[in-house]
């Protein structure tokens, strides 16, 4: 015999299923019950730093769009802070850096407004790459999936990304990289989300 | 610059795994790689912080929240209630807990649902509320009703609520059901069967609660959440976490 731990175990994961915008976004969802929707400004009127919007869709082992998945979006500021007693330094007034989209339900395309983020701390040494921390939420998605959105015109910071570095197959690492461009004066990143196939998106274990 | 105390490895054989061929939609939808396992850094063990200012006090009053003045919704009036606490046994004050459900004849309102069961005017479906100082939350609701879904041509949910809950950092952030004691289905359900641990799958069952309800008003249901916990950094100049 031996002492026992006694730790408790985590609560399991089940699916958001097929109705989590009307728990989670109502607002978005055309749901009108709260005063105040959560999560759709993600930087807020006074973050400093490149104004970008991010658009994307998510892409389901048969080569659809997924239109139903709900994602959450968690960045640092400009400076690289995140908002957050931990997060490494102060943020502009009203910058939450995080957020919440939903897809057009006809077409599974999504897209947010927010600021580039800067270099974070490394866990250990040096710094990581400008990045997006997502987590994918849907029906037939039983544990919420991890991923991270790089910038493909940070070549030199995404070289040095200790995360980015850990990916043993480096074709694999392309598929964190959101595309720059620009449409009507605007910063556009798409970025495509695959989650079987060849190029299934690097998802990670957190 | 101190290391950041890490969450402990998430036990993905307690979990779902993400492809359970009996739950259908997820065979096109569960990666085939498998995950990267990542180190915390500072973006992992921060996460959104929420205060009263962002909800209001009604919130998690699903029987009033979508009412018409005067009206109440319709079904058997509950109350669930609970702590969230890490792994460690410490309560997670101050983190959101979201609720949504369907209407107590098994019907949700949103615009995909076309089940028969009628809507219920006075009833919206959803909640949020902040944990106290102890981590302890309630809400206030009417007992969801079980619905046909499409996975085998006669699958019915069990009766339950979804709950998205925060922490303190994204690596806790979690999604998961509230299932009810006694309920027949819960046993034959192809989502609460993905989870492979019997032991796992009752951690989703709230427990009948007759000491926490309100005679002559609402039964209660006790449905803890518990959380990933955290190590301390011992061996570092600054104590972290728990």
């Amino acid at each position: 015999m031996v002492q026992p731990l006694n730790y408790l175990k985590e609560t399991p994961s089940q699916t958001a299923g097929p109705y989590v915008h009307i728990g989670l976004a109502p607002g978005a969802a055309g749901f009108d019950i709260y005063d105040q929707e959560l999560g759709w400004d993600i930087a807020g009127p006074n973050a400093k730093g490149e104004r970008i919007r991010v658009e994307g869709i998510v892409i389901d082992g048969t080569g659809s769009p997924i239109k139903d998945v709900m994602l959450e979006a968690w960045q640092a500021n400009s400076e690289g802070n995140y908002a957050h007693p931990e997060g490494g330094g102060n943020v502009e007034d009203g910058f939450r850096g995080w957020g919440r989209v939903i897809t057009d339900f006809e077409t599974g395309e999504w897209g947010f407004d927010t600021v580039k983020p800067g270099r974070t701390q490394g866990r250990n040494i040096g710094l990581q790459a400008p990045h997006i921390n997502l987590w994918i939420v849907a029906r037939g998605i039983n544990i919420g999936l991890n991923t991270r959105l790089y910038f493909d015109d940070e070549a030199q910071a995404n070289a040095e990304d200790p995360v980015l570095n850990i990916i043993e197959w480096e074709r694999r690492r392309a598929t964190l990289l959101a595309k720059r461009s620009e449409r009507d004066g605007q910063v556009v990143y798409r970025f495509e989300i695959r989650l079987q196939g060849q190029d299934e998106t690097v998802f990670f274990d957190i | 610059m101190t290391k950041p105390g890490e969450f402990y490895q998430r036990d993905r054989t307690w979990h779902p795994p993400a492809f359970a061929k009996d739950y259908k939609t997820s065979v096109a939808r569960s990666p085939q790689y498998s995950l990267i396992s990542l180190q915390n850094s500072v973006s992992e063990i921060t996460g959104p912080v929420f205060g009263h200012n962002d909800i209001d006090a009604l919130d998690n009053d699903m029987i009033h929240n979508y009412a018409q003045p005067g009206e109440a919704a319709i079904g058997e009036r509950i109350i669930v209630h609970g702590r969230v606490l890490d792994e460690n046994g410490k309560p997670v004050p101050n983190t959101l807990v979201e609720a949504w459900q369907a209407n107590a004849g098994g019907r949700y309102r949103h615009k995909k649902d076309t089940y028969l069961a009628p809507i219920d005017p006075n009833f919206g479906g959803c909640g949020r509320t902040l944990t106290d100082e102890n981590g302890y939350y309630f809400f206030r609701t009417v007992k969801p009703g079980a619905y046909p879904w499409r996975n085998w041509v006669n699958d019915w949910r069990p009766a339950h609520i979804h709950m998205s809950i925060f922490g303190t950092a994204f690596a806790q952030r979690l999604i998961t059901q509230c299932y009810f004691e006694g309920d027949p289905l819960i046993d034959k359900c192809p989502i609460v069967k993905t989870i492979p641990d019997k032991a796992a799958q009752g951690q989703l069952v709230a427990a009948l609660d007759m000491n926490a309800s309100v005679p002559l008003d609402s039964i209660a249901y006790k449905f803890d959440i518990i959380l990933r916990g955290r190590r301390s950094t011992l061996f570092e100049n600054r104590l972290e976490g728990n």
